[in-house]
């Protein structure tokens, strides 16, 4: 692992500039829009802009204190990671946000459940996936008649309840 | 009338037969997700908050408090019989219980830590019936600018006091609080940071972000390790009983560990974790078998487990009495007690007073039925740890984006709970901590009311923050919680404090 480590202490810095500039980011975006905001203070001289002001210098603080450190080689490196279950799983989300109103929940939870045993290492969706879809309208039946949940219906769900 | 009538009274509530049901569902589900490795009490809750809109409020609370009790039995179990934490609170249970296991006496560890649960939860509840009272009596007479000291104390130590890093407890707090500022400023009615996004408008939703971080980004998390070897389950050997030797040794640190435990969670300090450490570097010390400490002392089993369920118990102090969590479980629990319009705190002693001694009675129940559902049952729960990951985290996810759906079906919310959880993802990666976040988002607006609040009573003069002794007191206590944690570390002093660190539920 000794090689590993080196590649990870020569990200060091890389990773802590990163997060940094997002925090950067985040305080600017706060700036920008406290700016806009009409500063009634009133009696207490603390108008809806002064906290997110406040939060937005802290945070820049914390954004350069985030760079002394990744310089200082404190930054703690991540344990080793693969890519390929991560990006699976985020895929998952993706797809049943994607078909979660044309498609209804059923379907929709079906695609993320396949996708999230695949990244598992359950890697034949031609089984999981059925099996989540049903898995899934099962708790469709139960959350949306029997404790009145508001889950999205599509096809499926029309298919036996037609009412809902 | 006394805390004892109170607490008779809030027992007849609590045996209505419907609240017992609600109890036990509680505390199965409690025990359940405690003993799956990958979600916690707080998740739990956080799905249930939805679920539970429709439902009486009294029964809902008694659940999430038997969820959070049964988190914390539960938790043990995985520790012993698999040697990774259900929760972070049972780090230490793995230490000498894992061994015990392996050594053919996982039944007994597994009684110590039921039964040391058992007596912890039952002294400690009575700690909070009693203390409870004294609390709100103090409480009665403060102010905003009182209430946004104790918020200050409650973010420093949340966030820095503990852990190896001030840098990422207070990032993570920060990102919080800015998340907190989003949405409708409550004094002026001015959208902040919505970017005339409707969505927006109503803030972050507590449930969307506590399934983010604590589902989706503990999921990218395991997934990302992944492919490495399976842990191996320990089969329970033998009796679940414990000898004569084992009672001996183990009385004295379950009532070591309670009186360890209970303090710490009812101070503003934050986790359960640290009551454990500090039990097993005790039990240690005192322990007559000391060379048995590392190959599976009974005394490092009992202690921390007391302490761990009283320090549960303790972190009801503040939720209850003062509206303050410390905890991100504590802090789900307080969006679960605002969705039914409560706010806890010494007005709820007076205004609801049957639900509030209904709560702290039913703890006295769920932690009797908790010992049943442990010790006789216990093969039951040892079966759950043999699902197959692939299904269990699938069924992890179908059941976190089910909560988010309920709550607000729009792709918008999905949206955010796919970012915020690549957030997490992100925390996670570079170690850091989760609850900050989540107590920041939830008492950032009530801070930020106090202390406008407090600043409209003066007339702007920032000076009546440390005119009244108990706001200068507290703040001043805050401070030092901030700056002697920096100056031990940059002395080389930081692994204390990283072994003492504070983790997610």
């Amino acid at each position: 692992m000794s090689t590993g480590d080196q590649q990870h202490a020569r990200r060091h810095p890389v990773a802590a500039l990163i997060i940094a500039a997002g925090l950067a980011a985040l305080a600017g975006v706060m700036l920008w829009d406290s700016a806009r905001l009409a500063d009634m203070g009133g009696y207490s001289g603390v108008g809806p802009a002064s906290v997110p002001r406040v939060v937005a210098f802290c945070i820049l603080g914390l954004s350069i204190w985030t760079v002394i450190e990744g310089f200082r080689g404190d930054f703690r490196h991540p344990e080793h990671q693969r890519v390929s279950p991560v990006l699976w799983v985020i895929g998952g989300l993706a797809a049943q946000l994607l078909l979660l109103h044309p498609a209804g929940f059923s379907i929709a939870t079906g695609f993320l459940f396949a996708m999230v045993a695949r990244a598992f290492g359950k890697r034949n969706l031609a089984m999981t996936l059925p099996i989540g879809i049903a898995l899934s309208f099962v708790v469709w039946v139960i959350f949306s008649q029997l404790l009145m949940l508001h889950l999205p219906a599509g096809p499926l769900e029309r298919l036996f309840f037609p009412g809902g | 009338m006394g805390a004892f009538d109170f607490l008779l009274q809030g027992l007849a509530t609590a045996s209505e037969p419907m609240m017992l049901l609600y109890a036990l569902i509680g505390v199965t589900l409690g025990t359940a997700v405690g003993v799956l490795p990958g979600i916690g009490p707080a998740l739990t809750v956080a799905l249930l908050l939805p679920v539970t809109y429709r439902l009486d409020p009294a029964g809902s609370l008694i659940m999430f408090a038997g969820i959070y009790y049964g988190g914390m039995y539960g938790g043990s179990t995985t520790s012993i019989l698999l040697n990774t934490p259900g929760e972070s609170a049972s780090i230490i249970t793995a230490l000498e219980g894992n061994k015990m296991a392996r050594k053919g006496r996982g039944g007994p560890a597994l009684a110590t830590a039921a039964i040391g649960s058992f007596v912890a939860g039952l002294i400690a509840t009575l700690m909070l019936a009693f203390l409870a009272p004294w609390i709100v009596k103090v409480a009665l007479v403060f102010g905003p600018r009182e209430y946004f000291a104790l918020m200050v104390l409650a973010f420093v130590t949340v966030s820095a006091a503990f852990g190896d890093s001030a840098l990422r407890g207070l990032t993570s707090l920060f990102i919080g609080l800015a998340l907190a500022c989003i949405g409708i400023d409550q004094l002026s009615g001015q959208a902040r940071l919505a970017f005339g996004v409707p969505e927006l408008l109503d803030g972050i939703e507590v449930t969307t972000m506590a399934v983010a971080m604590f589902a989706v980004g503990e999921v990218l998390y395991v997934a990302g390790k992944s492919g490495q070897e399976d842990d191996k389950v320990e089969a329970v050997k033998g009796s679940v009983w414990m000898n004569r030797q084992d009672w001996a040794r183990s009385w004295k640190p379950w009532l070591r560990g309670t009186a360890i435990g209970f303090p710490i969670g009812a101070m503003p300090a934050g986790g359960a974790e640290i009551g454990t450490f500090l039990s097993y570097a005790t039990e240690k010390k005192l322990s007559k078998h000391p060379e048995e400490f590392g190959e599976g002392a009974i005394e490092g089993v009992a202690g921390p487990e007391a302490a761990n369920n009283a320090s549960a118990a303790g972190t009801l102090v503040p939720l209850l009495t003062l509206g303050l969590p410390t905890t991100a479980t504590a802090a789900i629990m307080l969006a679960g007690f605002q969705q039914f319009g409560l706010q806890p705190g010494p007005l709820l002693f007076a205004t609801n007073p049957t639900l509030v001694w209904g709560l702290i009675a039913s703890l006295l129940i769920a932690n009797a039925m908790l010992l049943v559902l442990n010790l006789p049952l216990i093969g039951l729960w040892v079966k759950l740890l043999t699902i197959p990951r692939p299904w269990l985290y699938a069924g992890i996810l179908l059941f976190a984006t089910l909560g988010t759906i309920g709550a607000n079906p729009s792709t918008f919310e999905l949206g955010m709970l796919l970012a915020f959880g690549v957030v997490g993802y992100v925390m996670r990666l570079y170690g850091y901590p989760i609850a900050p976040l989540v107590v920041g988002l939830i008492l950032g607006p009530m801070a930020e009311q106090q202390l406008r609040r407090a600043l409209s009573i003066s007339q702007g003069d920032w000076f009546t923050l440390v005119q009244s002794p108990v706001a200068a007191v507290l703040l001043l206590i805050a401070l030092l919680a901030l700056v002697v944690p920096l100056i031990m570390r940059a002395r080389g002093k930081g692994q204390v404090l990283s072994q003492l660190a504070a983790d997610e539920d």
